[in-house]
């Protein structure tokens, strides 16, 4: 195919080319970045927890003031839990995955050490690791007498002296913190400090992701044996087989009500409801950004479809003159579709280079990533087909303008 | 003259009715978009207090001082007790107030009824009439209750209609986690977005009916009211529970105070400086004094309350409508130019190129218009859409009103107009003679 005679024709209408190539690359900076963000967004929403989602039901109770009884209270309710049929393993949490408030703790290496290793999210509850099916890699999981009641930690980290009795000696961490502290090393009888107290690293699990603040290392985190008692934010955590959790959930409210009618439940929800409710705000957006990338494509594809239209229009004497000279159908056809393949590379050269500008932008100000090469190739394939489809139309009626038309006076 | 035009414009439409609905369409659903965004940008980011926002100011004081590895940052995000209870005994501005948040436990009178768990704030009695708190009856507390830890409360009307059934209920009796208080003032409805003087615990904005329950501060730490916000720690506090919080540096505490002009303001910094100062002679503190003082809309973009995905989509948002724009003029070109003859006749009969102007304008200002009412209804649907896609914490923001009316059909017009200035500029060239000839 000659290019020359269609860019001396394009220079003819310089305005109206420049008009398609400005649209073009409009809409393939925009839609680079906005897919980008929703991969960003869809990875967010398929993060990995690491716990066994489909199982578990939460119940959160409102903290009525403080309690002398808290700790009865609270053997009373997990004792009635764990009695429900279909009931395989209960825990009360003082924090989930997935949810906006996090404990964190920095934890050294060394007591003595300035800066701190990392934050970690920290995990307690007696049945915890069980509770929510946690991947077992190397160690052991947290036993029965490693536990310490949170009220006596508290006093014995307030106490001061690093060897109280009161104070939990072990833990069990992430395979990612495993690897962050200890890379390569086996981490089993290794150290880890929150004070001065040193606690001996028992297992580690394969995922655990944090509360919320993902940014800091997702699955930065730690199970640790204190037992928490009921209020101050801490849930009960109900373990079953998937389809019984309906059941179970409402077995489970019933049996708290049983034991004190006047509690307040906050929370009582599956775990799959966690984790639609705490993704919410990234399903919204994934949402409209892809209804504005559709948009996008819909109105440029119109765009094409008009003015191809328009120039098709125009062209009808020089088409028939042509035609008449011995042009085929074919040719025309080509004609307009190379010309639409040009405006359209073009486009979308200016266009990624302003992509990456855009890029660059949000990088500056949203704390994103870089936009991957691999999205150019494909951004340009998309608006490359988008084009020459769009263009088929015009294209197809202008090779069925007959010869005599370059005969015939207007 | 413009009455023609709008007949020849409205026939030229009708002629080609598919290039006609493309353009509206793509009008239309640019300008929507956009203005769906920005109904709910303009919610979220809207100022809570516009007529005292300049006036109100959050103090900051670094009492954690540089970091372990000697860095000095930004101030902690909220005070500690020790350092509001200072601000409030020196009490420098013209009004002020420490504020944490609170959740109690409200308990109806009547047997077989259940607690209910309300959210709220421990206050200075200053609180109100500094954010000009509307009351449905009643008022606030005074500086004595402050001082005599009251056992006074104002709630809200939800509260209010769920424990006395509605009706003016000042001078009853509410029992709050267990204590008798006297309800001193019902509010009318009160819900400020974004929560500019509780950030910490918000993040700026609660759905609900905003706060249920305010109780004197003083009375609330002495009976043992625990923080239900956010708490943060550089150190862990040496003792247990609510008591060891307040003995802690962790901090938990909002506090807002109101100062009337430059002045004010520049001697209540010299004051927060002052304090710095004097703590260090005191060896609490072991820095030189880094204290900020943000005014309300200051301390809103320090704290990012705006959403960056609301900003983020309202830029998007923004590209849409630049290229259904770009879109137009392009089809507005093609439109004019193919009339090119009808141009060349109006030409040689002696239209100026003044009256081309004009008749063209007009054309696309129909267009515009067109756009804009379809603008309006997609906006419409869009605006009572945002809920299925966004949280209703924000969602509820986006409203409305007339002023997001004018301005998307002003938008969509004024848009229209402007993308059709070269096409008319191109039609307005057309050689009279020329065409004639080729006619």
């Amino acid at each position: 195919m000659e290019i020359r005679p269609i860019l001396s024709s394009l220079s003819r209408h310089k305005i109206t080319a420049w008009l398609v190539i400005i649209e073009i690359a409009l809409t393939c900076a925009i839609v680079c970045n906005a897919v980008f963000l929703i991969s960003q967004r869809v990875d967010r929403m398929n993060m990995v927890s690491g716990i066994a989602e489909h199982e578990l039901v939460e119940i959160q109770l409102a903290n009525l003031g403080v309690r002398p009884d808290a700790k009865a209270r609270t053997q009373e309710d997990l004792a009635a839990l764990r009695k429900i049929p279909g009931v395989t393993q209960v825990s009360l949490a003082n924090q989930m995955p997935f949810s906006d408030s996090e404990t964190n703790n920095s934890i050294k290496l060394d007591p003595t050490q300035k800066l701190p290793s990392l934050s970690a999210a920290l995990y307690w509850g007696e049945n915890l690791a069980q509770t929510f099916g946690t991947q077992l890699v190397v160690g052991r999981n947290l036993r029965e007498d490693d536990y310490r009641d949170l009220d006596a930690v508290n006093k014995a980290a307030a106490g001061g002296d690093p060897n109280d009795k009161a104070l939990p000696r072990v833990l069990v961490i992430t395979q990612a913190v495993a690897d962050k502290l200890w890379p390569g090393k086996n981490p089993l009888g290794r150290f880890i400090y929150f004070g001065k107290t040193p606690e001996t690293v028992v297992g580690v699990v394969a995922h655990l992701v944090r509360p919320a603040s993902f940014s800091q290392g997702a699955e930065f985190s730690l199970l640790v044996p204190i037992r928490p008692v009921v209020g101050d934010g801490s849930s009960y955590l109900i373990r079953t087989a998937p389809q019984e959790r309906q059941r179970v959930l409402k077995a489970a409210l019933a049996a708290l009500k049983a034991l004190d009618p006047r509690r307040v439940v906050i929370e009582k929800r599956t775990w799959d409801d966690v984790r639609s409710e705490f993704f919410q705000n990234d399903r919204a957006m994934t949402g409209l950004l892809v209804g504005v990338c559709v948009a996008l494509l819909v109105v440029t594809a119109l765009g094409i479809v008009g003015l191809g239209s328009f120039w098709v229009a125009q062209r009808r004497r020089t088409i028939g003159v042509r035609r008449a000279l011995g042009a085929t159908r074919g040719n025309i056809l080509h004609y307009f579709q190379t010309e639409n393949f040009l405006l359209a590379t073009i486009g979308i050269v200016i266009g990624m280079v302003l992509a990456y500008a855009i890029n660059l932008f949000l990088m500056l100000h949203y704390e994103l990533p870089r936009l991957p090469v691999i999205y150019f190739p494909v951004g340009a394939v998309l608006l490359w087909s988008i084009g020459q489809l769009a263009v088929l139309g015009p294209a197809l009626r202008a090779a069925a303008v007959p010869p005599v038309v370059a005969t015939r006076s207007v | 003259m413009f009455g023609y035009y709008l007949e020849l414009a409205l026939r030229s439409l009708k002629r080609s009715p598919g290039l006609t609905v493309l353009m509206v369409l793509a009008i239309g659903f640019g300008v929507a978009a956009s203005m769906t965004t920005y109904a709910v940008f303009r919610g979220v980011s809207g100022d809570p207090i516009p007529w005292k926002s300049s006036r109100l100011f959050v103090p900051r004081i670094d009492m954690w001082g540089p970091s372990d590895s000697g860095h000095v940052g930004e101030p902690p995000d909220a005070l500690d007790y020790t350092d509001a209870m200072a601000l409030m005994r020196d009490h420098r501005a013209k009004l002020q107030s420490a504020i944490y948040l609170i959740a109690p436990s409200v308990i109806p009178s009547g047997a077989g009824r259940s607690p209910i768990p309300v959210d709220g704030y421990a206050v200075y009695g200053e609180f109100f009439p500094m954010l000009d708190v509307p009351f449905l009856y009643g008022s606030g507390w005074s500086a004595d209750d402050d001082a005599h830890q009251a056992a006074v409360a104002v709630i809200g009307d939800k509260l209010n209609q769920q424990v006395f059934g509605g009706g003016n209920s000042v001078g009853k009796t509410i029992d709050i986690e267990g204590k008798d208080y006297r309800v001193i003032g019902v509010l009318a409805d009160w819900n400020p977005q974004p929560i500019f003087y509780d950030v910490l615990d918000t993040g700026g904005y609660g759905g609900g009916d905003g706060p249920g329950v305010f109780v004197p501060f003083q009375r609330a730490v002495a009976v043992n009211m625990s923080n239900s916000g956010v708490n943060l720690c550089r150190v862990e506090p040496t003792e247990s529970g609510f008591v060891g919080l307040q003995h802690s540096n962790c901090i938990w505490i909002a506090y807002m105070a109101e100062l009337d002009g430059a002045g004010a303001v520049q001697s209540y910094r010299q004051y927060l400086d002052d304090y710095a100062r004097e703590q260090r002679t005191a060896g609490r503190f072991s820095w030189s004094p880094n204290n900020r003082l943000f005014d309300v809309p200051a301390y809103l973009e320090h704290e990012h309350v705006v959403p960056s995905d609301t900003k983020v989509s309202l830029l998007v948002a923004l590209g849409l409508l630049i290229v259904c724009l770009v879109n137009t003029v392009g089809l507005l070109l093609a439109k004019f130019l193919r009339r090119s003859g009808e141009i060349g006749v109006r030409r040689a009969l002696g239209a100026s190129r003044r009256a081309i102007y004009a008749q063209f304008l007009t054309e696309a200002g129909m267009i515009g218009a067109g756009g804009g009412v379809l603008g309006l209804l997609l906006t419409g649907l869009g605006v009572l859409g945002v809920g299925v896609v966004l949280p209703a914490r924000l969602a509820h923001l986006a409203r409305i009103d007339p002023s997001l009316l004018m301005l998307t059909v002003l938008v969509a017009v004024v848009a229209t107009l402007l993308a059709g200035i070269y096409p008319t500029f191109r039609a307005s060239r057309v050689q009279p003679a020329w065409q004639l000839k080729t006619n």
